[in-house]
């Protein structure tokens, strides 16, 4: 049953560590390939980071954007442009009133790069040399607001900070301005571009990085017992959220339903997850409350699971408590394995992969699992893609941020 | 080190086109950096910045305002080098 402020898919955009867009990103990823590779700098010996590898971005924005374009936007904003473009795109460049229409992108981080090329240069070169675009190109909400500018998206620009589980809230927010009204189509997603030294040396000072550094493509081993950390990654996803009553006037392609919206806050540790789970617990059983599914719809889970022993077990444990001998029946699927993590876009292309696997009843597989850990209480998607069943399915996207910060997406067949 | 007015044209062109993506021939010496190369004041401020780096002078904030065409700008820079 469809009613007029259910919120469909109708478009999709990513660029990525697999590929520069959504077809070559899901078809590396159903094919299960690795974004992950060797740093072609020498930050690592430079400044005894030790960490040499990531997934960095497969088609470089130089390739893809006007000169101008590149020197006013950080890279974070723009990787969210590609991706926004493309979703745009896809969904059939939508005719809508600019008052209806929302652009919702977040970063975890912001403009990381353009912050510190700041520092750099007062610091080498002084006040005089500070380029004028500094502000609007490292706030964390430029991406939002390049977005908006695009498209003329004057229902709103937000963009929600919630560390690794931002981009899922982006979308879960533009969901929600659709259903209370605001808006009839909203532009939303995530972008990250943390590449630099400082965040590289930073995460590693954490102790939560992988330092696989000998096998890069090998490094990032969701629920496999070996893993040792995360791999950063990064890029964009985008996907174009409309009203099912707009989607139908104009006769779109739905790819799916975003069905239903679940968060909560752990309020545990600043970094850990609650061991108990019981944040996560609450957000996945809030979003599929508000998705009016049960736990025996659900067919498929694309997990947080960034690669680390201890956030991997208690994901799967909280999918075990919620969903109880329902989990016997879902395919989980760990896409960091191939994609490593995009931190504020992490939720984001997450999600992208979540619609396109209900949409093509197809989920992605795992890679590098040579051991899975006996502790994971799910079944797990292995080596290659597994079908998913026909009929009414619902999935979910996990996506859990440094901070407590719990999202869960409810996508169901449209 | 002083370059001649057809240099500052050259490299002032040269640094225009990378902000605004208009091609070099497009900025000519009687062209308005608002009215024919629509160029907003955040543009002008980071164009400023480039040509002080470029040509070695100091272009006062003041100053700006006074270089409406890319000529007005070009004879300031060659006046700041003499």
């Amino acid at each position: 049953m469809t009613s007029a402020r259910d919120v469909v898919v109708t478009g999709l955009g990513a660029t990525t560590p697999l590929g520069g867009d959504v077809p070559s990103t899901w078809d590396a990823a159903l094919a299960g390939r690795s974004g992950a590779r060797t740093l072609d700098n020498d930050w690592a010996e430079r400044y005894e980071i030790p960490v040499n590898f990531a997934a960095t971005i497969k088609v470089k924005p130089e390739d893809v954007l006007p000169r101008p374009e590149i020197k006013r936007m950080d890279p974070s904003a723009q990787y969210a442009i590609i991706a926004a473009r493309e979703a745009w795109s896809d969904a059939g460049a939508p005719e809508v009133d600019g008052d209806r229409l929302g652009a919702v992108v977040s970063s975890g981080i912001g403009g990381v790069w353009t912050l510190l090329d700041g520092w750099d240069t007062l610091r080498e070169r002084g006040a005089r040399r500070m380029l004028p675009m500094t502000v609007p190109m490292l706030m964390p909400n430029s991406p939002a607001a390049f977005v908006s500018l695009e498209f003329g998206a004057r229902a709103g620009a937000h963009a929600l900070v919630s560390a690794c589980a931002s981009g899922a809230e982006a979308i879960g927010y533009g969901a929600d301005m659709i259903r209370t009204g605001r808006a009839d189509v909203v532009i939303c997603g995530g972008t990250e571009a943390t590449i630099h030294p400082m965040p590289i040396a930073a995460f590693a000072a954490s102790r939560t990085l992988s330092l696989r550094n000998d096998d890069p493509e090998g490094a990032s081993r969701p629920y496999d017992i070996d893993r040792d950390g995360f791999v950063v990654g990064e890029g964009a996803a985008v996907v174009v959220l409309e009203s099912a009553e707009h989607a139908a006037a104009r006769g779109a392609r739905v790819y799916a339903k975003l069905a239903g919206v679940g968060l909560s806050a752990d309020a545990y540790h600043i970094t850990s997850p609650d061991p108990e789970g019981r944040g996560q617990v609450a957000a996945m059983g809030r979003a599929l409350e508000d998705a009016g599914v049960t736990p025996a719809d659900v067919v498929h889970v694309n997990a947080h699971a960034t690669s680390t022993k201890v956030g991997d077990l208690t994901e799967t444990r909280s999918i075990r408590t919620l969903l109880g001998d329902d989990a016997d029946h879902v395919l989980l699927s760990a896409t960091k394995s191939m994609t490593g993590h995009l931190l504020g876009g992490a939720g984001a292309l997450e999600t992208v992969f979540t619609v396109k696997a209900v949409h093509e009843r197809l989920a992605p597989p795992t890679i590098n699992v040579a051991n899975p850990d006996p502790e994971l209480q799910v079944p797990l998607v292995r080596g290659e893609p597994a079908k998913l069943p026909g009929g009414d399915v619902a999935a979910i996207n996990n996506s859990f941020g440094f901070g407590g910060h719990n999202v869960a997406l409810v996508v169901t067949n449209a | 080190m002083a370059n001649t007015e057809q240099e500052i044209l050259e490299g002032l062109a040269e640094i225009v086109a990378e902000e605004t993506g208009l091609p070099t021939d497009a900025v000519a010496l009687e062209k308005s950096f608002t009215d024919d190369l629509d160029i907003d004041s955040l543009s002008m401020m980071t164009i400023v910045t480039h040509a002080e780096d470029k040509f070695g002078v100091r272009i006062p904030d003041e100053e700006v305002k006074n270089l409406a065409t890319v000529g007005d700008a070009v004879r300031f820079i060659a006046g700041a080098q003499a």
